[in-house]
């Protein structure tokens, strides 16, 4: 069908697209590889060697950097872990009728509308400050000491305050998936006297389970990069305690002025997530095939 | 009783479906509401607060001392203009990858995604050094052309899966009916993809109007957006908390809106069509 004059006006029409994403991913990326061997700091300009691997060799031996790798995956796993769980029980309740369905849908994916500096000094303040916050109010109300979430528990606190952003997205692509499900087959099982539990594990979750896949590896991407969070509640402190990878590249770059091992840094956070993204690749390449 | 078991069911599924979306919300309308207190109001216990007076102070003096309107049209100018040069792009690669695919269409369009994988702290030195060294640090153009080229594969991606749902078939009757490339476009392609160019360019808006990694980087002051405005109250500022909630309100209240309007598109979207 397609004409060698059609073939050739497609290709003109791709090609800024192609050639503007091609730039992007291959200058910067690049000119980062590029600095990751160098010694350059900013605040000693012109100084500039070639070290060859000390960058990385220093990144990794800090003791920052296994922190903030712990970290790293404590928050993306912690978050994951509410999420899922969270959506998939969220997602099973708003799919039964009940009055107002359209309502308390709204409210419950508004949370993911929220910029990410919003809903972190909203929690900070409103809610966790130990002070005047409403959860210090709660607990001076029933005779209890308030507790200092963001210092005696930073990286918990910014885990729930992460999890609140993206309980969201879980839910509704968990409730999507869950309407396409074969009602009829739900209700022979049920018919043939299978239990809930039973018809959960046996029809429900199966179904669900490419769904959740795609939420694990979408919101893994995501995750791997909180730093906003991070900035405004905590700066990843006290120490290291709430320090994850990206935030430690801005503090060594953009903070410590140590463009060589800043760059280094960012090289290894690209090879941790590209290892995720080859598996995310994967499964949405099939789901184009069929 | 089969039917009263159920009735009790909904009651129960009821009770716990709007407690749970409350409590989701809650912190939402919380800001909302301590954002019509005075300061003095905002920090008492939450019953205190709910019985207090109401009032517009806390709105004016946000804009009074930090102008907020600046901001405000900054994130505006930056969401839509990031939008709309994404969709100069992507409107015809997403056409003709749709219509006209190729061998290698569908190794391109992974490809497009794949440079959405790249987490955005790898390329920071760069790009802060690029900026610095052309001057489009705190600059609206610089900020602009990122966020088009961070959100392009998403663009793309949901352009391409809208313009897939055309029949080709259409398309055929259309030239047998003697229509000519022109006309074929103009007249049958267009109305049909336009509701999937609108939901795209929402989603869009809504992801850049949010986009906190080079908003807070490459900004501090002219060119600074909501998500940096919100960010500078960090630390003291922060505890004015009637402020700092009309500050959030008037930051989220938009995007809220226009995230209601595109629950569906969403999914499409940032899942790149995986789940519709």
């Amino acid at each position: 069908m397609a004409t060698e004059h059609s073939r050739t006006a497609a290709r003109l029409m791709v090609s800024p697209a192609v050639i503007l994403l091609f730039l992007w991913m291959i200058v910067p990326l690049g000119m980062t590889i590029y600095f990751s061997f160098l010694r350059y700091n900013l605040l000693m300009p012109g100084m500039e060697s070639w070290t060859g691997f000390d960058n990385y060799y220093y990144f990794l031996v800090q003791p920052a950097f296994g922190a903030a790798l712990l970290n790293t995956l404590l928050l993306v796993g912690g978050v994951l872990l509410i999420t899922v769980i969270g959506g998939i029980l969220l997602a099973l309740l708003l799919d039964q009728p009940f009055k107002g369905q359209g309502i308390v849908r709204v409210m419950v994916i508004a949370p993911f509308f929220v910029m990410p500096t919003v809903s972190a000094l909203v929690w900070k303040n409103m809610f966790m400050n130990p002070v005047n916050g409403m959860f210090a109010h709660i607990a001076k109300t029933f005779g209890f000491q308030p507790f200092d979430f963001l210092s005696h528990a930073p990286l918990a606190s910014i885990i729930v305050i992460v999890a609140w952003s993206w309980l969201p997205f879980a839910t509704l692509i968990l409730l999507t998936a869950l309407q396409s499900l074969d009602r009829e087959q739900m209700e022979a099982a049920e018919m043939d006297g299978a239990s809930w539990l039973n018809r959960f594990i046996y029809l429900t979750l199966p179904h669900l389970t490419r769904s959740i896949t795609v939420v694990v590896l979408i919101q893994t991407i995501f995750l791997l990069s909180v730093f906003a969070e991070i900035l405004v509640t905590t700066n990843g402190g006290p120490g290291t305690a709430s320090t994850n990878l990206p935030y430690l590249v801005y503090q060594q770059s953009l903070l410590n002025y140590d463009v060589g091992g800043g760059s280094a840094g960012g090289i290894i956070a690209v090879i941790l997530a590209n290892i995720v993204a080859f598996f995310l690749m994967r499964m949405i390449g099939k789901n184009l095939e069929s | 009783m089969a039917r009263k078991s159920s009735s009790l069911k909904t009651a129960v599924v009821t009770v716990a479906a709007w407690t749970i979306g409350f409590l989701i919300f809650f912190p939402i309308l919380w800001i909302i509401i301590l954002s019509f207190k005075t300061e003095g109001d905002a920090i008492k216990t939450p019953l205190e607060v709910l019985t207090s007076g109401w009032t517009f102070h806390s709105y004016a003096e946000v804009q009074e001392r930090s102008n907020y309107a600046l901001h405000f049209w900054n994130s505006v100018v930056l969401s839509v203009g990031s939008t709309l040069l994404a969709l100069v792009i992507a409107v015809p690669a997403a056409w003709a990858m749709a219509f006209v695919p190729g061998k290698r269409t569908k190794d391109l369009l992974m490809w497009m995604l794949s440079t959405k994988m790249m987490p955005a702290v790898g390329v920071l030195v760069p790009m802060y050094l690029l900026f610095r060294d052309l001057g489009l640090l705190d600059s609206r153009i610089g900020l602009t052309v990122v966020l088009t080229l961070i959100n392009l594969p998403i663009v793309i991606w949901m352009l391409y899966t809208y313009f897939k749902e055309i029949p080709g078939e259409i398309l055929e009757a259309a030239r047998m009916d003697g229509a000519n490339l022109r006309s074929e476009i103009l007249y049958i392609l267009t109305p049909m993809a336009v509701p999937g160019i609108a939901s795209t360019m929402l989603l869009n808006i809504i992801l850049a109007w949010n986009e906190a990694f080079w908003t807070l980087q490459l900004t501090t002051k002219a060119a600074a957006p909501l998500t940096q405005f919100i960010a500078s109250y960090s630390s003291p500022e922060g505890l004015f908390y009637a402020k700092l909630s009309a500050a959030s309100t008037m930051a989220i209240a938009p995007i809220l809106i226009l995230g209601w309007f595109s629950q569906k598109q969403l999914v499409r979207g940032l899942t790149f069509g995986a789940v519709k």
